[in-house]
């Protein structure tokens, strides 16, 4: 990763440390070096712009890095309980690093805020809560735009790994839900240079729409295939796809190409009656003047909305223990469950002792790739 | 499976396969006179996609003054182990090629894709110069080692010059043939035809030129070759400038295909690693066969089990192992 960002966080780190006053302790798990650093720099830019007081009581924000590494992340966790005592736990970013830490911050009744798109399941693991639209979620969404389109029929082409996997399997759902035939399910690795011939296969089964399971600039690689082979049918991608690199990457092909993504990416486009609007653009505005234009991304969201959950919980939990006891972040967790119709900018949350994830279909939002940009379309 | 289709896979077999030639026949020259199996290829091939794509986009790609430290360090490298003037001749190459991306109209393809090739090439005889040439006489583990390591760097270098996204490059002709029912792409013929030509290029470079001559010597007997006045250093940084030469080369013709990320490069240099086992290590025709073989068993095994492709390509080196121990086994026992 870049030095200065490096510098950065050991500065952030040690002035926090010497300034060991801070009455709430937040530590902060994110994948900012390693394969998942594209989303990581996302992650970790938003924390210039999160609250350095809530209730009178100052934040104090410990941010580590985990590599991309589910076992850097568990290592890290640790650390963060046993050492630092942190109230809340925010990430990790990763999926793997959510899995892995997640039994670790239940058992020490520590909160923590999964940034991936993690199911937390309540029963289980009463401690886990997540941001980031669930998969089935969001596949949901583009499936709605297939009905209305009059799709019957959709071949899918993914990723062969976890992610293809995911979609695939929330495509499964989506399609049966909708009465839409699945025909086929054609994979490609990350590093592959080509995928003709899956899109020969693709093409010679005529589905109505193609449903992509991939991500980041890879993804380019059927629709480019796809419309070389003149398939006219409908290109459809899910939210790993939407960044500004898919259409500089793929070009003119990729024209078209609609997706679902978080309401946040495409703030400056939600109509005027949205709620998230206004929140999202306040952060983007900040985040924008500090990063540059072409910064806007869907991951600052997430890290903007775990910390606002927390904020919102954090008055009710002080009411009953002062921070840094075990019964503040049982009561954290209580007032966490409680939370309703929160507005953040990454969807509307309305938690429950079932659901700790508590967004809707707010949450999600359709692109397309409208003359080189990605358009938000209602 | 009707002709069009398999004529198609062919085609897209056949293209990437001629990538893997080029790869294979670096690996093959660098590891004949060196020893080295060249892991970090695939990763100059990266490089010198993502420096053609930033050049076209009319930025000064960071590898160049990656190029332009690694220089400034062999220099004093030599200096360090003794030689006076003879350690400034690093410098030259490299200083035209900045002065050439900084005062030359580097954002056109024309001269992007030649430029993004001699800021790449460099890299080989440097990479050699400050990495391989002390431990030239180390056994093959620990050169292999050196190179795995030196792979994770050139990938991070990768990773903090150009960002995590992947990038593409302007094609060399978008032209296209209908030939029957199938579309020949202009930039697969153009693949082909550049590899088939470098090839021949080099058959000749290998067979009528002194500095080939010596190369080939060098790769069947280095203490022969040293007795009879060949510089084994100076052939093991020749033999490094057309590796990275030919990486750099499969890099701007591949990523005009498919984007290319600072990542990508690994697994397209393994697939290559496969063709050059296939021919053993030694013999180049065999490793052009592999190479073709690798290419068109990758399309046709996309099409029949698009989730078990890299399975079927490396799986081919079983059987291809197993044959190879089995020669090397007859052969020893006669011997």
């Amino acid at each position: 990763m870049r030095p200065s960002l490096f510098a950065a966080v050991a500065v952030v780190a040690s002035l926090a440390a010497a300034g060991a006053q801070a009455q709430i302790r937040i530590g902060a798990i994110l994948s900012i070096s390693g394969p998942g650093a594209a989303m990581g720099v996302g992650y970790k830019g938003a924390f210039d712009f999160l609250p350095a007081e809530v209730a009178g009581q100052k934040i104090e924000y410990i941010v580590r890095d985990d590599a991309t590494d589910a076992q850097t992340a568990y290592t890290i966790a640790q650390k963060l309980i046993a050492e630092d005592h942190v109230d809340a736990i925010i990430g990790p970013s990763l999926y793997s690093s959510d899995v892995a830490v997640q039994p670790l911050a239940n058992d020490a009744h520590v909160p923590m805020i999964a940034m991936a798109p993690l199911v937390p399941v309540p029963e289980k693991f009463p401690y886990s809560f997540a941001v980031a639209q669930p998969l089935s979620l969001m596949v949901a969404a583009v499936f709605r735009h297939m009905q209305a389109a009059g799709v019957k029929t959709v071949g899918f082409i993914g990723f062969s790994d976890g992610w293809g996997d995911q979609v695939h399997a929330a495509t499964v759902t989506a399609a049966a839900a909708g009465g839409i035939a699945l025909v086929a399910d054609e994979r490609y690795a990350r590093a592959d240079t080509t995928v003709q011939a899956q899109a020969l296969r693709l093409i010679a089964l005529h589905p109505d729409a193609v449903m992509m399971g991939n991500s980041a600039t890879p993804a380019v690689l059927p629709v480019v295939a796809l419309r070389r082979l003149g398939y006219r049918g409908g290109i459809y991608g899910n939210h790993g796809i939407v960044s500004p690199a898919f259409i500089r990457v793929g070009g003119a092909p990729v024209d078209g190409v609609i997706a679902d993504t978080s309401p946040v990416a495409v703030y400056d486009q939600l109509p005027d009656g949205n709620p998230i609007k206004p929140v999202a653009s306040e952060l983007m505005a900040a985040y924008t003047k500090k990063f540059g234009p072409a910064s806007v991304n869907p991951f600052a969201g997430y890290s903007y909305d775990a910390m606002l959950l927390l904020a919102n919980a954090i008055p009710a939990a002080l009411k009953v223990a002062p921070p840094g006891t075990d019964a503040f972040r049982m009561a954290l967790r209580d007032a966490m469950e409680h939370t309703h119709e929160l507005v953040g900018v990454s969807g509307i949350y309305n938690m429950s002792a079932t659901d700790h994830n508590g967004q809707d279909a707010r949450a999600a939002v359709l692109v397309e790739v409208r003359h080189g940009e990605w358009t938000a379309i209602h | 499976m009707n002709l069009f289709v398999l004529l198609t896979l062919l085609q897209d077999g056949l293209t990437t396969g001629a990538i893997y030639l080029l790869l294979a026949v670096g690996l093959l020259i660098v590891f004949s006179v060196t020893r080295v199996i060249f892991v970090p290829q695939g990763d100059l091939l990266a490089l010198a996609a993502l420096t053609v794509a930033q050049l076209e986009a009319g930025s000064v790609p960071g590898t160049l003054w990656l190029l332009d430290a690694l220089a400034v360090l062999a220099v004093l490298a030599d200096l360090l182990a003794g030689s006076r003037w003879r350690a400034l001749r690093w410098l030259p190459v490299p200083a035209l090629v900045t002065l050439a991306t900084l005062f030359g109209p580097r954002a056109a393809a024309w001269y992007a894709m030649p430029l993004g090739l001699a800021i790449i090439t460099p890299f080989g005889p440097l990479l050699w110069r400050l990495v391989f040439r002390r431990a030239a006489g180390a056994t093959m583990l620990t050169l292999l080692i050196l190179a795995m390591a030196l792979h994770f760097v050139l990938e991070g270098a990768g990773m903090v010059l150009f960002g995590p996204d992947g990038a593409a490059t302007a094609p060399l002709t978008e032209a296209a043939f209908a030939v029957g029912p199938l579309t020949l792409s202009g930039q697969s013929l153009a693949v082909v035809g550049l590899c088939a030509a470098l090839v021949a290029l080099l058959r000749w470079f290998f067979g009528a030129t002194i500095e080939g001559k010596a190369l080939r010597a060098a790769a069947s007997d280095r203490l022969g070759a040293r007795l009879v006045g060949i510089d084994a250093a100076r052939s093991g940084g020749l033999a490094f400038a057309l590796a990275a030469f030919v990486a750099a080369l499969s890099g701007v013709l591949i990523a005009a295909l498919t984007p290319i990320g600072y990542d990508t490069g690994f697994a397209i240099g393994l697939k290559g690693f496969v063709a050059a086992i296939v021919g053993g290590l030694v013999s180049y025709p065999a490793a052009a066969a592999g190479a073709v073989l690798v290419g068109v068993l990758e399309s046709l095994g996309s099409f029949w089990a698009s989730a078990y492709r890299d399975v079927i390509v490396y799986a081919l080196l079983v059987p291809v192992l197993l044959l190879l121990s089995w020669r090397g086994r007859r052969a020893g026992e006669e011997t």
